[in-house]
């Protein structure tokens, strides 16, 4: 039966998320912004509070990245809201505070959503606990991940590893880096492989962090990998090139992970339009909803289409990962969210401080940050373009080699 | 036996494999209209003013219960109750909506044949309660947004021509008192429910519902009302309308109109989408009605539900006519060759489609997050003026790059997307007419 209220038992995970928010996250919000590079130490102790958030309850999965976990085994009949749903309802709200903090959340990493998605059970067992990045991009390679040059070579009990990452998430402070790598270049993205290496593993070496335009409060790391040996074991998933499945197999991750970086944009778009409602308020301009928008001042008829756009970001957002935990193949779904939801916040933010003036552009409010913030958000994770490069080819039943 | 009726069959025998209609008390209507198409064929429906019968009085106004809230979890997939209504509703528009829609945009109105078998589909009976002879059982906002956006999907004229009864009958289930009800209802639940129309419109720039030019005064024991109403569908056929007009010294109000009744005429004013529903003026010179005309008590939360309602409508007509453009433009694209390969393969063209698909994704959900807040009875006007917002604006694009990407063969009437951007024009513009 259609519902589309946020569901009743994960209401007070969301309640509490929006007070971790407000109450952790939004007053050193602008001091780590100012400060980069800086680690945000307030998050530790936030993080432990969220591990067991995510221990406590099995299908109300906090904020963590684990949630995106598909158990195959859980073919329940009937509608099913889980993990998937309610972790991307508390990365809204915890973005609402700081979209980088909540990247910045120690064991929350892509990395170990990563490992989560495609990890076997040894693994889990082995890297539970752990703080995991993700090394996808290179110089040579961003959107194209098929492209990636570095390589892994099999040798004894080992994946040699060589090559050049960059743009990793949290990959200082991090405990763990999630490296794709090519086990042979000659046979394109059906050897591309995925590799958990350590940090301190001879041969990985971190060589600068990013000054960013915004999230600086997250960490941007730049590695160099030479002949860095990883246990064969760290390879996550099957390590047969099969070029029937293993990309899809990598690929598969971001379905998962999509959503989330779409809720952490929906948390974003909705800092921004409350603090526009309050200047809005503040300047004696009321929103009238019953009143045509036409007989109302231009700044209310740009809030309303503000707050359509956020809410179809939110309710894309919340199906794609609804789709999700009913085990519903959700790709078209989770770019459809991705792709509204990553320009929706970028149009709100700069549009915000456009309708705020000096105050939205200056540093004494925190919406000249957002609007920084945000950009990122319609880049990582597959940018704007390869969202609808995804769409496209889905609904035209076009491959990469026929619609580029 | 006509090709539209077995047509007819072919839907309605999807409709009858469901065992959930039986609770729904839709298989007696199903039969009905079988019986009918074989036994009266097309014979044309006068359009003379009836004297409604009415029935007796129940004493007490009859409502249908709200369908209520979803539940505690978080659902996009409606009930089979509504998914068998929407899919026999998608199954009429598309064998029997589309195929006269053209020819119905050309002639500005609907075939009377085409619309009788709307109304023997009992969409109008499935609002108005059994206790006045209908065949509802619970109101809900969200399976007549799934109606519309299906009815639309065939066209949204027709649509329009086809659902704009209920727009009446539905508000006299909402807000009649038992004596109107008694008087009217008792029809539109009939074999032959009556053309009808609810008029809010008015041809003023920059309307606002809220503030209205139509003026009506109490003289002796009833009403007179003066004015000119815009964008009224079936204005020549319909029988009753509802009227909104400025109430001296209340506010915003709706009365009932009999189209018999004196000083009331139409006056010719064809609009540029939305022809098959036949839109024209309704002018009101010294109309009077009597004092139980008036629907509602002229309280302005009736008033409002019944423009927020209107709204609603509309964004589920929107959906459904934007849907038919992506899913027109889908294998359009596919096949048309420019440059010695499908244009799908450009990404111009291609994102194009999925921008419609992103669009398109969004303005459903925000239709039925606000049907369903209704359905809730919670409050829902700012969710309503989102989705209508959205639809309007999403609603227009898609249907302006729909002819975009058909280039010189979307502005000919060869294709049907020339009128899909005519009437998707109207989303943003119309209030009243529908009710969800």
């Amino acid at each position: 039966m259609i519902n589309l209220d946020i569901p009743r038992k994960f209401k007070p995970l969301v309640r509490q998320a929006h007070e971790t928010a407000a109450e952790v996250l939004r007053p050193i919000s602008r001091k780590y912004d100012l400060a980069e590079h800086e680690r945000p130490v307030e998050l530790d102790m936030l993080a432990a509070v969220i591990d067991g958030m995510n221990e406590g309850n099995s299908e109300v999965g906090g904020t963590g990245a684990t949630g995106v976990r598909r158990d195959a085994s859980d073919k329940s009949q009937g509608n099913r809201n889980g993990t998937n749903l309610s972790t991307a309802l508390a990365i809204m709200e915890l973005c609402w505070g700081d979209v980088g903090m909540l990247l910045s959340m120690p064991r929350q990493g892509l990395g170990n959503s990563a490992i989560a998605s495609v990890a076997n059970d040894e693994q889990l067992k082995r890297f539970k606990g752990r703080w995991a990045a993700m090394a996808i991009t290179e110089p040579g390679c961003g959107s194209d991940s098929a492209a990636i040059r570095t390589t892994a070579r099999l040798d004894g009990d080992h994946y040699v590893l060589n090559g050049e990452k960059i743009y990793v998430t949290s990959g200082d402070r991090a405990d763990l880096v999630v490296v794709w790598a090519t086990l042979d270049k000659s046979l394109g993205r059906a050897a591309i492989k995925s590799f958990v290496v350590e940090k301190g593993t001879p041969g990985f070496e971190l060589v600068r962090l990013e000054h960013k335009l915004g999230i600086r409060a997250s960490d941007t790391a730049a590695f160099l990998l030479k002949d860095c040996r990883v246990p064969k074991a760290n390879l996550l998933g099957d390590p047969e090139v099969n070029p029937e499945k293993s990309f899809a197999g990598v690929m598969q991750t971001f379905d998962n992970t999509r959503p989330l970086v779409a809720a952490m944009a929906v948390g974003l778009t909705r800092a921004c339009i409350e603090e526009m409602g309050c200047i809005l308020k503040g300047c004696g301009i009321e929103v009238d909803y019953c009143k045509p928008v036409h007989r109302q001042p231009a700044a209310v008829a740009d809030y309303i289409r503000m707050q359509a756009d956020y809410e179809a970001a939110r309710l894309l957002t919340m199906q794609a990962a609804w789709m999700a935990d009913n085990a519903r193949p959700n790709s078209l779904e989770a770019s459809l969210a991705k792709a509204k939801a990553g320009r929706t916040c970028v149009d709100v933010a700069l549009k915000c401080v456009e309708l705020a003036g000096s105050i939205g552009y200056t540093e004494t409010a925190l919406l000249e940050k957002w609007s920084r913030d945000a950009k990122i958000l319609d880049i990582f994770e597959g940018t704007q373009q390869i969202q609808l490069l995804i769409i496209a080819r889905r609904l035209l039943g076009k491959s990469s080699a026929e619609l580029k | 036996m006509t090709s539209l009726t077995r047509l007819g069959l072919r839907s309605l025998s999807r409709m009858a494999a469901n065992p959930q209609l039986d609770k729904l008390n839709l298989r007696k209507p199903t039969e009905k209209v079988l019986y009918q198409g074989t036994k009266v064929g097309f014979k044309t429906v006068t359009a003379a003013n009836r004297a409604f019968k009415a029935v007796k009085n129940l004493g007490a106004p009859q409502r249908l219960p709200k369908s209520g809230g979803g539940g505690d979890l978080f659902d996009l997939k409606p009930s089979d109750d509504q998914a068998a209504l929407q899919e026999a509703a998608r199954t009429f528009a598309m064998e029997q909506l589309r195929p006269a829609a053209s020819a119905s945009d050309a002639a500005y109105a609907a075939p009377e044949a085409l619309l009788a078998q709307c109304a023997e589909l009992g969409f109008t009976a499935l609002g108005i309660p059994e206790s006045l002879g209908g065949m509802g059982a619970e109101r809900s906002a969200i399976t007549n947004a799934l109606i519309a956006e299906a009815m639309a999907e065939g066209d949204m004229g027709l649509a329009f021509a086809a659902l704009a009864p209920s727009a009446v009958s539905t508000g006299l289930v909402l807000w009649g008192d038992a004596d109107q009800q008694a008087r009217y209802l008792a029809d539109f639940a009939g074999e032959k429910p009556p053309a009808a129309a609810l008029a809010v419109q008015e041809p003023v720039a920059l309307f606002d519902p809220y503030v209205l030019q139509t003026r009506a005064m109490r003289v002796g024991n009833g009403f007179v009302l003066h004015g000119l109403k815009s964008m009224v569908p079936l204005a020549k056929t319909a029988e009753l309308f509802v009227v909104a007009a400025h109430l001296e010294g209340a506010g915003p109000a709706l009365f009932l109109v009999e189209s018999s009744s004196k000083g009331l005429s139409v006056e010719e004013d064809r609009s540029m989408g939305l022809r098959a529903a036949g839109c024209a003026r309704l002018r009101l010179e010294s109309v009077s009605v009597p004092a139980n005309n008036l629907l509602g008590e002229a309280k302005p939360a009736v008033y409002n539900e019944c423009i927020q309602l209107g709204r609603l409508a509309w964004c589920g007509m929107a959906v459904g006519c934007a849907k038919s453009v992506l899913d027109y433009l889908i294998p359009y694209v596919n096949e048309r060759e420019a440059f010695g390969e499908p244009i799908s393969h450009r990404q111009s063209v291609a994102f194009a489609i999925s921008n419609m698909a992103i669009e398109l994704g969004g303005m459903r959900l925000l239709t039925w997050r606000a049907a369903s807040l209704v359905d809730a009875d919670l409050p829902s006007d700012e969710a309503v003026t989102l989705a209508r917002r959205l639809c309007a604006d999403k609603g227009m694009q898609i249907g302006n790059d729909g002819v975009q990407l058909l280039g010189g063969h979307g502005f000919v009437k060869e294709h049907p997307v020339e009128r899909w951007y005519r009437d998707l024009r109207a989303v943003g513009v119309m209030e009243g007419g529908l009710l969800l």
